[in-house]
């Protein structure tokens, strides 16, 4: 598959978002935030990072960033989208998730490796694990505390959209122990630690990561 | 403003912070953010509207934070200010 992977202005991880896609088989696509195009890319990712230097609000600005016009769009007729740590913020604040990421209730920068239970394996980016699969991959974040309603809670619970779960305690703060969401059609996903830095025994924590981007061959959700 | 369901890990900050400056008897800090607006004349009410909409859009997010728009005089452009008196607080 073609995977666009979206510069920012900020973003810090699109390089190792780059890697993971070509590790798992893809062919990776720089895509720049000031274009009003996909590059005829299958799959994007939002990458991690502090694009607009998280003026305003984490995502806020990047929200109105050209090329998130036709990522939006795209994500509407099922394209696979995958918003990693400042990725799953903008999506957040493009509404293409529910919900919004704030301040970590302890109000210190996380960096670490953590522990992840996946409870959703049915998504374009979850579907390579088997249900209830413990991985670890990096967190590091300061804003990475989910919140929502508790009506948004609840149809996320009940439609079982949390994709992962922090395991050994809660890093952040996360409503529900939430470290990623998918929307309805299991297109879109958020997730706030990072797999693109555990695709390689070389560094970071191990491989976990990679099925993330090796989901997408398998994916039950395709490109339109 | 943060919803006051939100948990606002800035405001507890500050909060905690007061105490050890010698200010007692404030239960709660809540931080949030204000933005002016600058435009020349009377302002129409579309204007107000569209203000609105600009805290809608883009400088609050509702889903955790309330915003209310006022109109407030300007004290006119920044170089005709008075200047403050020196050992007074602006």
């Amino acid at each position: 598959m073609r995977v666009g992977v979206v510069t920012f202005p900020g973003s810090l991880d699109d390089v190792d978002a780059t890697r993971a896609v070509r590790i798992a088989g893809h062919e990776s696509v720089a895509l720049w935030h000031g274009d009003h195009d996909l590059r005829g890319v299958d799959a994007v990712i939002l990458p991690g990072g502090f694009s607009y230097g998280d003026y305003l609000r984490c995502g806020a600005i990047s929200r109105f960033a050209p090329v998130m016009t036709e990522v939006i769009d795209a994500a509407g007729r099922g394209m696979p989208v995958l918003g990693i740590c400042n990725g799953f913020q903008i999506l957040c604040e493009s509404h293409l998730l529910p919900g919004a990421l704030i301040r970590n209730d302890h109000r210190r920068f996380v960096c670490r490796d953590q522990r992840l239970r996946l409870d959703n394996t049915d998504t374009a980016w979850t579907s390579a694990y088997s249900p209830g699969a413990e991985i670890t991959v990096v967190l590091k974040n300061g804003e990475g505390s989910y919140v929502a309603d508790q009506p948004t809670l609840d149809r996320l619970e009940g439609e079982g959209r949390v994709v992962a779960r922090y395991l050994d305690g809660n890093p952040n703060g996360s409503l529900h122990d939430i470290a990623g969401i998918a929307n309805d059609e299991g297109n879109v996903v958020g997730l706030m630690p990072h797999p693109e830095h555990a695709v390689e025994d070389l560094c970071g924590p191990g491989a976990d990561g990679l099925g993330f981007f090796t989901s997408l061959l398998e994916s039950r959700v395709g490109a339109s | 403003m943060p919803k006051r369901e939100i948990l606002d890990p800035q405001g507890k900050a500050v909060l905690g912070a007061l105490p050890r400056l010698g200010f007692f008897g404030v239960t709660d800090v809540r931080q949030g953010k204000r933005f002016e607006l600058e435009i020349e004349g009377e302002p129409p009410e579309e204007m107000l509207e569209q203000a609105r909409r600009m805290a809608e859009t883009l400088l609050s997010n509702p889903v955790i934070e309330d915003f209310h728009v006022s109109l407030v005089d300007s004290v006119g452009p920044v170089e005709r200010r008075p200047e403050p008196v020196e050992g007074t607080t602006p």
